[in-house]
């Protein structure tokens, strides 16, 4: 067996937008005194004119995002998912979403895997709030492969969009010269008919998992990982629904607003089949560390192929 | 100032007034007091100040405005109107459906408006983003913003102004309309803003407080402003709410509300006998 290497998704992030200054001119990176934590620190050091520290003031910092990028910038904002998306989202809704301004939010520590730190500074209520505007993008990478080619993707897409990073380093999944990422297309990682997991962010490594474990008791599950929420792979949902007719969602956010609720929407609306989802209850986050407080949450390969037969038999 | 360039000015204000008037007595609603406090700065702004061109509203190179206290539309779109950004007769269009003129700015319905603006306190900052941009690329161009006095109860205003200062932007400028009074009474019933220059000086910019009414006033605070090298300006303008229309002068429940059919009559004949007035000017 291959060793597993682990990366954290904002670590990419810092990494790519480094690398994308080379051929983004018009790059332009905002944080809110977490660039050593949100990672856009190396973009400081190697670009520092294009690199603006707009201090604790999340609010402030989407509207001077608006500006640049009404000004022909292309703006990565960075803050914590809590923050970003939490605190300064009338900001986002309006200053950039209403105008479709070319602003990238660079979320990261999202989620319950943030860890000791809690539940005021774990978001998972990010997606849900993104989701609502008309026109955002929603993109939740599963690894440090996906991550980087989330953010060139973004940076070419045309309006705003929601990058969701995490803090723990997680496996790696993908290998960077043979995964073609695009926006608004999931990819199929398992063929299986029994059931179909589909799953975003570390999700994904874990539903990859509980796909083994079902092999191994004769369940052939279809693992799908929906980097994109918004706009959600509806043709892969419906033909996931169609062919297996059992769905689990796994992700690492409320199970209310999410995921979840993106495939649930897309399935009873046009071939209904059950669908359960794995997510975090409807509840706050505690501290702790975060492989722990994973497991704590259900946030699990064990407890996705617990939910995968739960839906085999609803489906009767 | 020349008394021929005042008379322009003068006149052109009491056409971004009568479009305030016309505009929210066909949409039924809106925000006459606001707007009427502002059309002599509008007037100056976008017929002296401002390097702005009709033809080309997206021209990469033009001033930018950005009207922060957003419900005052009527008067930004009386101005941009009569700059010929769009014809005059749209006015009246002023929020029905299918108009391009929206309740509050929409940068991408109207030509002209360079922000979308409306929820109070935003606006600002995405002109700190636009003079920071100015600054990034070399460019000359400069980046207005009004604002309203109770708009600065906004906590975001001064996390702008924090910034605006922090990075030395000389090229943005912006106004606060100090009429005195927001929805729920005067500044002082609410809760108080005041002292509004000594706030803004405080953080760090260059402050210039002009009688909002007065255009010699208004020339030289934007002459100051060009010439302040190093800080931002902030011109507080104490100004008159609903002024040029006797019986909404510093009332209130002129905020929000639009004028019915006999008021509309008496608002555009004073207007009007106030143009005449200024024509007559020798």
């Amino acid at each position: 067996m291959a060793e597993i290497i682990k990366q954290a998704t904002r670590d990419a992030y810092g990494a790519a937008l480094v690398e994308l200054a080379e051929s983004c001119p018009d790059l332009v990176v905002l944080d809110a005194d977490l660039a050593a934590a949100t990672k856009t620190g190396g973009f400081k050091k190697a670009h520092p004119d294009r690199f603006f520290d707009c201090g604790i003031a999340e609010s402030n910092m989407m509207g001077i995002a608006a500006g640049l990028a009404a000004s022909g910038k292309t703006v990565f904002a960075s803050s914590f998912a809590m923050f970003a998306a939490g605190r300064a989202f009338e900001q986002v809704r309006n200053s950039i979403g209403y105008p479709h301004l070319n602003v990238k939010i660079g979320a990261t520590h999202a989620g319950i895997s943030v860890g000791e730190d809690g539940a005021t500074h774990q978001c998972c209520e990010d997606i849900a709030l993104m989701r609502s505007i008309p026109g955002m993008t929603i993109l939740n990478p599963a690894d440090a492969v996906e991550a980087r080619k989330a953010v060139f993707a973004a940076a070419q897409h045309d309006g705003p969009v929601y990058l969701r990073f995490g803090r723990l380093a997680v496996p790696v999944i993908f290998d960077e010269n043979d995964y073609n990422f695009e926006i608004g297309k999931s990819v199929q990682l398992t063929e299986g008919n029994d059931v179909a997991i589909i799953a975003t962010g570390l999700m994904v490594n874990e539903a990859l998992i509980a796909a083994e474990t079902l092999k191994n008791e004769g369940i052939s599950a279809r693992v799908i990982n929906m980097a994109t929420i918004k706009p959600i792979d509806r043709e892969a949902v419906l033909r996931a629904a169609k062919e297996t007719g059992a769905i689990v969602t796994a992700e690492e956010h409320s199970i209310i607003g999410g995921l979840g609720s993106a495939v649930t929407e897309v399935v009873c609306e046009e071939y209904p089949v059950p669908v359960l989802r794995v997510g975090v209850m409807d509840t706050f986050g505690k501290s702790g560390p975060a492989v722990e407080l994973l497991k704590l949450f259900g946030l699990s390969a064990e407890h996705i192929v617990e939910e995968a037969k739960k839906a085999i038999a609803l489906r009767g | 100032m020349e008394k021929s360039k005042r008379k322009t000015l003068e006149k052109i204000a009491l056409h971004i007034r009568m479009a305030v008037i016309e505009g929210t007595y066909n949409a039924k609603s809106g925000h006459p007091g606001g707007s009427l406090s502002i059309s002599d700065l509008l007037s100056y702004l976008y017929f002296e100040e401002l390097n702005v061109d009709p033809a080309r509203p997206d021209w990469a190179d033009r001033d930018r405005f950005v009207l922060s206290k957003g419900h005052c539309a009527p008067a930004l779109y009386g101005a941009l109107a009569h700059k010929g950004f769009f014809p005059v007769e749209e006015i009246k269009t002023l929020r029905h459906i299918g108009a391009k003129l929206q309740g509050h700015p929409c940068m991408t319905e109207t030509p002209g408006v360079d922000m979308s603006t409306g929820s109070l306190g935003q606006g600002i900052s995405a002109a700190v983003g636009m003079a920071l941009a100015a600054k990034l690329d070399n460019k000359t161009y400069r980046t207005y913003a009004v604002l309203g006095d109770g708009e600065i109860e906004e906590g975001q205003v001064w996390e702008a102004a924090m910034f605006a200062a922090h990075k030395k932007l000389d090229n943005l400028c912006i106004v606060v309309d100090n009429n005195n009074l927001q929805i729920d009474g005067t500044l002082d019933e609410v809760t108080s803003p005041y002292p509004i220059p000594e706030k803004f000086a405080a953080f760090g910019w260059n402050v210039i407080v002009i009688d909002a009414h007065d255009f010699d006033q208004i020339e030289a605070a934007f002459k100051a402003a060009r010439e302040c090298k190093g800080k931002p300006t902030a011109i507080v303008q104490k100004s008159i709410k609903g002024k040029g229309v006797s019986f909404m002068e510093n009332q209130v429940g002129w905020h929000g509300s639009a004028p019915n059919a006999e008021q509309y009559e008496i608002a555009m004949n004073e207007l009007k006998a106030a143009l005449a007035a200024v024509e007559q000017e020798g």
